[in-house]
């Protein structure tokens, strides 16, 4: 079973401030069965972002968010509405925010909390794996995972350890996870973020990866 | 005069650390420790470096303070969750120690425990939040406690870290959470270090630049090859490579180093990583 929660308006509004224009991606798998991303919600969310004074330019449900070439295809078939949005908000698990950031290489906001993907591998891509923290932060880091893509699960920046070449200490095959963040949210415009200290992550929002999550029971 | 003391005097302010022994047998590292007392302000006492297992930080600081030294406690995130960081925290200031070094750590495949589960519960900024709360009489939760600590509160930059601009903004929000001096890691470069320090030096805090004497030149290109943010240029390489004395030219290139830097920051922090009886020597080069 695949556990999400939509973030409090608030804190979406919050994170679209100074933004008129957005495009939605909703996902009519995982989170259109968990009531989070699929048709309903997408179009609740485009007239809750209405009221609020946003422009949506256009709004697409695509069959796997967490898939390249689907997000790819589907951004294209509206490139125009696309194009004309400041950002994308992303009505999905953790995997399919990182995918369409990457895709689509434009800001893109997650519109929930992932708290348990079921085990479901689905189309995901490795490298943008999602923890199930139930916290995302993918608004702050450019669209790029911190707890995955960095071994020491840090969220507040780099630690000293980035070679010279870019790998992480641990692993020289693989980048800095808080490098890659930092490019991407250089290229953004949005380096400010990084400025932002974050509280520790609240594990107890993390589920056991055995049995049910308690509050389903 | 103790570490803060200094730090907020004019005072060039020299540090140094020791790493614990693998295993009880303090007597070496407490004479390593009393003959750097005589020349530095504080000491570092290391936790389990590079992954290392090794005696912990806390009962070496402890015993430190019995000689009438003062001792640095490193406190990493790599072996214990919040509760235990803060209980470490909590048993460092009963015990009478008063600085704190607040680190990320490095990871456990690096060192001899590879095998470890990494902690990471915490990082560098919110540990350091964390002791600024318990300073201020609750735990991270705030549960109100009874007898808050008293710290001072330090942490790390690398000034030749990938990108620096990175550092610096990680740095600042160390600031932010409160963190009142910083050592850095093995500076070589003095052109880099000069640009970092100009563009670090209206967040007023003060800086202790890191000095690691060469032993060799197959260490320093291993150095340059292996340890994130150290670069050394090719001149002070071969400066190794041609010396008849090691020792005594790892001393001069120690001690030209923390000449130049006298200028730029606060002090210096010496890593002697085994060459601690050296330390001295450095500094009567350098006029210290």
């Amino acid at each position: 079973m695949f556990l999400a929660q939509q973030k409090p308006l608030e804190e979406i509004l919050k994170s679209l401030v100074g933004e008129k224009n957005i495009f939605i991606l909703g996902c009519n798998r995982c989170a259109e069965a968990s009531g989070t991303g699929g048709d309903p919600q997408v179009l609740e969310m485009r007239k809750a972002l209405e009221r609020a004074g946003k422009e949506i330019t256009g709004f697409s449900i695509v069959g796997f968010l967490c898939q390249k070439t689907l997000v790819q295809s589907s951004l294209q078939g509206k490139a125009k509405e696309v194009a004309a949005a400041s950002s994308i908000l992303a009505m999905s698990c953790g995997v399919g925010v990182q995918t369409v950031a990457a895709v689509s290489d434009k800001i893109t906001h997650p519109a929930g909390n992932t708290i348990y993907l079921g085990k479901i591998c689905g189309e995901w891509n490795v490298s943008m794996r999602c923890q199930e923290c139930g916290n995302c932060v993918l608004d702050f880091t450019g669209g790029i995972c911190p707890l995955t893509s960095c071994p020491k699960f840090l969220l507040n920046g780099t630690c000293g350890g980035t070679t010279r070449e870019g790998k992480c200490e641990v692993d020289p095959e693989i980048s800095c996870g808080w490098l890659l963040i930092y490019e991407r949210l250089k290229k953004w415009g949005q380096l400010e973020k990084l400025q932002r200290i974050f509280e520790p992550e609240d594990h107890s929002k993390m589920l056991p990866l055995q049995g049910l999550p308690l509050s389903a029971r | 005069m103790g570490l803060q003391e200094s730090l907020a005097s004019d005072q060039f302010v020299v540090t140094s650390e020791i790493a614990p022994p693998k295993g009880t047998d303090v007597k070496e590292i407490l004479a390593e420790a009393k003959r750097l007392g005589g020349r530095v302000e504080a000491i570092n006492v290391s936790d389990s470096r590079s992954s290392i297992m090794r005696l912990g930080s806390l009962s070496v600081c402890h015993l430190l303070q019995e000689k009438g030294l003062e001792p640095i406690f490193q406190i990493t995130c790599r072996d214990r969750n919040r509760l235990a960081l803060q209980a470490d925290l909590l048993s460092a200031a009963v015990l009478g120690v008063k600085n704190v070094l607040a680190l990320t750590g490095d990871y456990a495949s690096l060192g001899d425990h590879p095998q470890a589960k990494p902690v990471f519960d915490l990082d560098s900024v919110s540990l350091i939040r964390v002791i600024k709360k318990l300073e201020a009489g609750t735990d991270m939760v705030g549960n109100a406690l009874s007898g808050r600590p008293k710290f001072f509160v330090g942490a790390v930059v690398n000034p030749g870290g990938n990108p620096v601009e990175a550092q610096i903004i990680k740095m600042e929000k160390k600031i932010r959470a409160g963190a009142s001096f910083f050592q850095t890691q093995a500076i070589y470069d003095i052109g880099a270090f000069e640009k970092f320090m100009k563009r670090v030096a209206h967040f007023k805090v003060p800086v202790l630049a890191g000095i690691i004497p060469l032993k060799s030149a197959g260490m320093a290109r291993f150095m340059n090859n292996n340890v994130a943010g150290i670069f050394i240029p090719e001149p002070l390489i071969q400066k190794m490579a041609k010396a008849e004395d090691r020792v005594k030219a790892s001393v001069e290139i120690a001690a030209d180093l923390i000449k130049e830097l006298k200028g730029m920051c606060q002090g210096v922090h010496i890593m002697p990583i085994g060459w601690e009886s050296k330390v001295p020597a450095v500094l009567d080069a350098a006029n210290l």
